[in-house]
């Protein structure tokens, strides 16, 4: 579990962080999202101790991380793939992960395998690595230890749809079995597929928290007919306030069973009718971070 | 959607906490070795020191005259190209971690900041302390090869005191990059202050030396270069030679050392 209390992070001139708080629980997979500059990258590292905070704590299982015996068996952790010396082999960046903490060398053999960075690849220098090789190795790395907490900064950046998927599984897999993962994205896709929870940052402060299912509930549902207005009409006539999306949607609050309903009574033909969840959490997204966006986004 | 579908024993439940066992210094100084070799130019420094050693303590026996032929200008010789060479393995092993931004994973596997340079400065240590015993023993194998090629008598004139003052000047040097190292975090900073410090900086102050009667007196108190050379000279001998190497070392080790440690413990490693 990790524990983010009234976290706050001062820089001259500018709070990257302010007064933060969230918890990442175990088997939940926790999506962080946030505009470009939001902080989600500075309250992760706060997390891991490279930064220090001005106010507030950030614990991991009850403990501060610098306080750990050996933070790598506890917390796997991914802030930038690209942060690697350039002339070292993956191999060697492992090899000397796994010394530090401890491990024997196969763990090394087992996390190339894992993160499919043949023995080949494994021999060239990170300088030669595409983002999404980096980015393998960095993930093999974190789960090197064997930990329990995850706290990954996108690491879906640079992977390719087979590298996202396997990701995606992975993560899902390994919450599933009692792990906490906290990861950042803006990728907002891939957070609402993977996330159980999610926690919106704006401009250092947090604008939402709570599970996927209850920041969307609001998403409402989109509905297709080929006679938009009639079905708009009858949802009227059921005291369901909506509105014409154009080419056929419409557009309502309600949910899909009540949607359903009304057009089957109508006797209205349905093209397709489902939750507005796919276009929700980027409605949510720019609607909670409007005032935050660079380009001041009206939701 | 796709639902996570979690096992309702597992929800609530907190990992069970294991029982980790803090990391053992002798690890960390054998991990900071390892990182000292395992890039590319830590593999070529560790090679050119292999290679020029050898052959500059060679170009004594091809170059050089009869007389030259003493293990004290064989040593000199051989460790010539460390004395380049250690300071810059020694900047590289802090700056490393900040230029090259390794420092993300090592300080987040090790959070102490004291304890990873503390095990850097080991290392460092132990680097130095093999070569300087490597160099010793090229000399060694110079002076018998070059005695017996020359035809003259085998002349070991390195006494005890002077072995160790040869070992001391690539220790200082050393301390000297680490400490920029330390304080500056920035490999092309460290190595081009290093060699304004020991290239450029002595000529400024022989000159200033040359010209200010005052200084003259001053100047081996607070000149790096100068106590340098004597120890590389083995001519620190008195009281007074062993305190001006002590103000040197305050002035240019202790003190940058002490400054990059205050703020590195607070700063951000990014």
């Amino acid at each position: 579990m990790i524990t983010v209390e009234s976290l706050t992070r001062r820089y001259a001139g500018f709070t990257a962080v302010d007064n933060v708080s969230f918890t990442a629980l175990p088997g939940r997979v926790t999506g962080f999202l946030g505009p470009n500059g939001a902080g989600k990258s500075t309250t992760m590292r706060v997390m891991v101790g490279l930064t220090v905070p001005t106010s507030g704590t950030a614990t991991i299982n009850g403990e501060r991380f610098a306080d750990l015996p050996n933070p790598g068996l506890e917390v796997g952790v991914l802030l930038d793939a690209s942060a690697q010396h350039a002339g070292r082999t993956g191999r060697e960046i492992l090899t000397i992960a796994a010394d530090t903490m401890g491990l024997p060398r196969r763990r090394v053999d087992e996390m190339l395998e894992l993160v499919s960075l043949t023995s080949s690849e494994a021999k060239r220098r990170v300088r030669n690595y595409s983002l999404g090789m980096r980015q393998r190795l960095g993930i093999g790395t974190a789960l090197l230890g064997d930990p329990r907490v995850l706290i990954l900064d996108e690491p879906a950046n640079g992977l390719d749809p087979a590298g996202i998927r396997w990701m995606r599984d992975l993560l899902t897999g390994f919450a599933s079995q009692g792990g906490t993962v906290l990861l950042s994205s803006h990728l907002l896709h891939e957070i609402e597929v993977i996330a159980d929870d999610l926690v919106v940052i704006g401009k250092g402060k947090i604008v939402a928290s709570g599970s996927k299912e209850e920041l969307l509930a609001a998403a409402g549902t989109l509905v297709r007919s080929p006679s938009p207005r009639d079905l708009a009409h009858a949802l009227e006539r059921a005291g369901i306030p909506s509105t014409l999306a154009g080419d056929g949607w419409v557009r309502t609050d309600a949910d899909p069973a009540r949607v359903g309903a009304v057009a089957l009574t109508a006797g209205i033909a349905l093209t397709e009718l489902r939750s507005a969840e796919g276009t929700g959490l980027e409605d949510m997204f720019l609607s909670l971070t409007a005032d935050t966006q660079r380009e001041g986004v009206a939701a | 959607m796709t639902a996570t579908i979690v096992p309702p024993d597992t929800i609530e439940a907190e990992p069970a906490r294991r029982t980790a066992q803090p990391i053992r210094t002798t690890r960390l100084v054998k991990v900071e070795l390892r990182k000292m070799f395992n890039t590319r130019s830590g593999f070529w420094m560790l090679i050119s020191i292999g290679v020029l050693s050898p052959i500059s303590a060679g170009s004594l026996l091809v170059l050089g005259l009869n007389s030259d032929v003493t293990y004290q200008n064989f040593v000199r010789a051989s460790g010539f190209p460390m004395s380049v060479i250690l300071p810059i393995i020694a900047i590289l092993a802090v700056t490393g971690e900040w230029s090259q931004r390794s420092g993300l994973t090592t300080f987040t596997l090790v959070p102490s900041r004291g304890r990873m340079i503390g095990a850097k400065a080991i290392a460092t240590l132990l680097v130095g302390l093999g070569a300087v015993s490597v160099a010793f023993a090229v000399g060694a194998l110079g002076n018998v090869a070059g005695s017996a090629l020359a035809g003259v008598d085998t002349a070991w004139d390195v006494s005890l005191s002077m072995a160790l003052q040869m070992m001391l000047y690539n220790l200082v040097g050393m301390a000297f990059g680490f400490a920029l190292g330390v304080v500056l975090r920035n490999s092309a900073a460290a190595i081009v202050g290093y060699f304004v410090a020991s290239l450029v900086m002595p000529g400024i102050l022989a000159l200033l030396a040359q010209v200010r009667s005052w200084f003259e007196d001053l100047q081996p108190w607070i000149d790096w270069h100068y106590t340098q050379v004597a120890l590389l000279n083995g001519a620190t001998n008195t009281v007074k030679e062993w305190a001006m190497l002590g103000s040197t070392t305050m002035i240019w080790i202790v003190l940058p050392l002490v400054i990059g440690l205050l703020s590195l413990r607070r700063s951000e490693v990014k």
